[in-house]
């Protein structure tokens, strides 16, 4: 994970402090830089602009697109459909969890990949499926895993 | 040679589909064939905004001819450049076929051809990224006649005359709302572009923002003008990138080239836009909650009255209308309040652009003249799809409601709709056929607006999960005798005591799947049967008919859960594991695999 400094931030906040409003183009700006939004960064941007910090984090969190946690190049996830279920997609989930040493929702330590499962993508004569961003991979056996992951 | 321009369409649907590589090649190809003199790329090759029939992706239309090749291959570019460009031959076989017989000419398209195109004029046919191509098709003329030679009044007048009312759902008439806003006396006033288009299947607002981005700018100025306000906001959900790249690039052109600014057209008027781009939030589409994302907060809605039109975007008389309204302002400024009153029903005038999409032929974007019929809608996209019956169209997107069959007639404007209990919504136009399961369909549209619920009332936030909960029931087989009342009840109460119209609206495609389609609900309840097969919980296993079955092992390479066992004579599913998934049965050579009890 790259380091930041927090005065990196200070030209976003100049670029955008005199508008009105300023706050969510300010996050969207430091969460590109960034990839998201750690505490200590909300908190030094309502110090900038004078705002409570409560109001940073409430807007942080109530929308979807703001992330509090690092998230990885590459959003990796496993279907949980009924057939993706039945044709093994536990074991795909359990063994990209070892291979990525991440928890769902969490992100290997060389940042490189989210991992997630989903609900039906609706391809299930395929199954089971896994994604890597918008690329659909079907019939996924375990041990092609490495395989798929060194693509990226 | 012919001098000839290759429109390639470049929106959002076709890039997908691979047109960079179609332009990347064709490129190539004008190279190869020394051809860079006759068609300077910079010129030649034009790309649009979305032209409409999307499933046809990527797409060209080669002018003057006007001929149309639809579903390309990078290797088609190498034959059409040889054929067409340099031997004046149009290549047959990359034609689209309409009941078929094979068609040249992009306007002659059957998907086109019942089509009136107003709010989409542009898009599709000029570079949006050129603010030369629009200033060539009589852009900002609009602007510079009614800010040079109109009163304010004027203008409101003109757009109340008009009838044009809201597209983004609710059909407020427009110009009374900028008479509210014009009326106030306050300095600061402003002018909002809700382009928050965030229903599942609705693609309008964005093939608009991104094929002529412009036309937005045009028409927001002039309601800045006629209402006394010199600030515009354009507030577009993060998810569309291109239309927010697009967008960026026409607000810098025109302040460079005077058409953003300060005295505008030579007069005292000054007008500026800046854009802001949401969040992920589809609560935002609701217009408090959207003034209040804009003014930095959480996008939560507020209680109206006041509305906007008196105190909105920080307490200031705020005008905000939809993309595809204000696209409509510079035409009828430019033609005429008469011209566009002519045009639709006595109260809905103009036209309406649809995202079809569904079991049809053609998906895509389709503009009509308000008062097309439901059935000529589906016309125009091609069909109900694969010769199957029609069962019924969802409109209006999660606030909106189904139409079954019997209604297929009803002309499509916004009174008609809401008699028929669904609303024109945003514009989604699905077209659902005889497979289609309808307690399904109302599960899948609550499940979103559950799920986006922004939290703030009870109703919404709680009764839009237990109405859920109910459905979940319902097509898992387990539904009681009581449960399509308490339905019904939940539905009644969330619609009348919601804050904002997210939650009023919601219940929409419950109620009028139970006003139409009552019999599937009670089917799924009392006799545990979904009648389309569609929710696996209900759906019986399979079995074998020993007498067909041919032993050729086909469907045990299929069956995901290993239920199909071999025997000598014949193959045998075990009901216990079968998942009904119905996987063996499209494999059987001879049809020997069917849904339900062998007995």
């Amino acid at each position: 994970m790259e380091k930041y400094h927090l005065r990196d931030m200070l030209p976003i906040i100049e670029e955008y402090e005199k508008k009105a409003g300023s706050l969510i183009p300010i996050l969207h700006e430091v969460q590109k830089k960034l990839g998201y939004l750690p505490k200590e960064v909300q908190e030094f941007i309502a110090e900038e602009l004078g705002i409570p910090y409560s109001q940073v984090y409430s807007v942080v969190t109530f929308y979807s697109f703001f992330t509090m946690e690092p998230k990885g190049d590459y959003t990796i996830s496993v279907c949980t459909g009924t057939a993706c279920h039945v044709k093994g997609a536990d074991e795909l989930t359990e063994e990209l969890k070892d291979r990525l040493n991440v928890e769902e929702g969490g992100t290997s330590d060389d940042g490189k990949f989210t991992f997630n499962t989903k609900r039906c993508v609706g391809a299930c004569s395929k199954a089971p499926i896994v994604m890597v961003g918008d690329d659909v991979y079907g019939k996924v056996q375990t041990e092609e895993l490495e395989d798929i992951l060194n693509r990226y | 040679m012919t001098r000839r321009e290759i429109l390639i369409c470049s929106g959002t649907g076709c890039l997908s589909a691979g047109a960079e590589e179609i332009e990347d090649k064709l490129m190539d190809e004008l190279w190869k064939h020394e051809l860079e003199d006759k068609y300077p790329v910079t010129r030649a090759i034009k790309r649009t905004g979305c032209m409409g029939p999307c499933n046809l992706g990527p797409m060209i239309i080669i002018r003057p001819e006007d001929t149309f090749y639809g579903n390309l291959e990078p290797s088609d570019v190498e034959t059409i450049v040889e054929e067409h460009l340099l031997k004046d031959r149009v290549v047959r076989n990359l034609l689209i076929e309409d009941d078929g017989h094979k068609v040249e000419e992009f306007q002659k398209l059957d998907f086109i051809q019942g089509q009136k195109k107003i709010v989409m004029r542009n898009s599709g046919d000029i570079d949006p990224s050129s603010l030369e191509d629009y200033l060539e098709n009589d852009g900002y003329m609009a602007a510079r006649k009614a800010i040079t030679d109109m009163e304010r009044e004027e203008i409101i007048e003109e757009i109340k005359e008009s009838g044009l009312r809201g597209r983004g759902g609710a059909g407020f008439p427009t110009g009374l709302k900028w008479e509210f806003t014009a009326r106030e006396d306050e300095d600061e006033k402003y002018v909002v572009c809700n382009g928050d288009e965030g229903d599942p299947g609705a693609f309008m607002d964005r093939s608009v923002l991104e094929g002529d981005p412009h036309s937005i700018i045009e028409g927001m100025m002039i309601a800045g003008y006629a209402v006394g306000a010199n600030k515009g906001y354009i507030y577009v959900r993060a998810e569309y990138p291109l239309a927010i790249r697009n967008l960026q690039k026409a607000i810098r052109d025109a302040e460079s080239e005077g058409y953003l600014g300060e005295n505008l057209f030579n007069t005292q008027f000054d007008f500026n836009v800046e854009l802001r781009v949401g969040a992920g939030a589809f609560v935002c589409g609701e217009e408090t909650a959207l003034l209040s994302s804009i003014e930095g907060k959480q996008g939560r809605p507020k209680y109206r009255p006041p509305y906007p039109a008196q105190s909105g975007l920080w307490d200031q008389p705020t005008v905000i209308n939809n993309v595809e309204t204000f696209a409509n302002i510079p035409i009828i400024i430019e033609k005429g309040s008469e011209w566009f009153d002519d045009i639709g029903t006595e109260g809905s005038s103009g036209t309406k652009v649809f995202a079809v999409a569904g079991d049809v032929g053609n998906t895509g974007l389709v503009e009509a003249e308000m008062g097309t019929t439901i059935e000529e809608m589906i016309d125009i996209a091609g069909g109900v799809a694969g010769g199957k019956d029609f069962k019924a169209v969802q409109i209006g997107g999660p606030a909106g409601g189904t139409i079954p069959e019997e209604h297929i007639d009803l002309p499509i404007d916004y009174d008609s709709l809401e008699e028929a209990g669904t609303i024109m919504g945003s514009g989604g136009f699905i077209v659902l056929d005889e497979d289609t399961c309808m307690v399904d369909v109302a599960k899948f549209f609550l499940d979103f607006t559950q799920e986006e619920s922004c939290g703030k009332c009870p109703p919404c936030r709680l009764g839009t999960k237990r109405m859920l909960d109910i459905l979940d029931k319902i097509t898992k087989g387990e539904g009681e005798s009581e449960d399509l009342e308490t339905l019904e009840e939940l539905a009644e109460t969330v619609q009348n005591t919601s804050f904002c119209g997210l939650g009023q609206a919601s219940p929409n495609p419950v109620l009028s799947t139970l006003r139409f389609f009552r019999e599937e609900y009670e089917a799924h309840v009392n006799e545990k049967e979904c009648p389309t097969g569609t929710c696996k919980a209900l759906v019986e296993a399979f079995y074998i008919d020993e007498e067909a079955c041919v032993t050729c092992g086909k469907c045990t390479e299929v069956c995901p859960v290993d239920a199909i066992s071999s025997g000598d004579e014949s193959y045998s599913i075990d009901p216990d594991t079968c998942i009904s998934c119905g996987e063996c049965a499209q494999v059987c050579p001879v049809e020997a695999i069917s849904e339900g009890d062998n007995e």
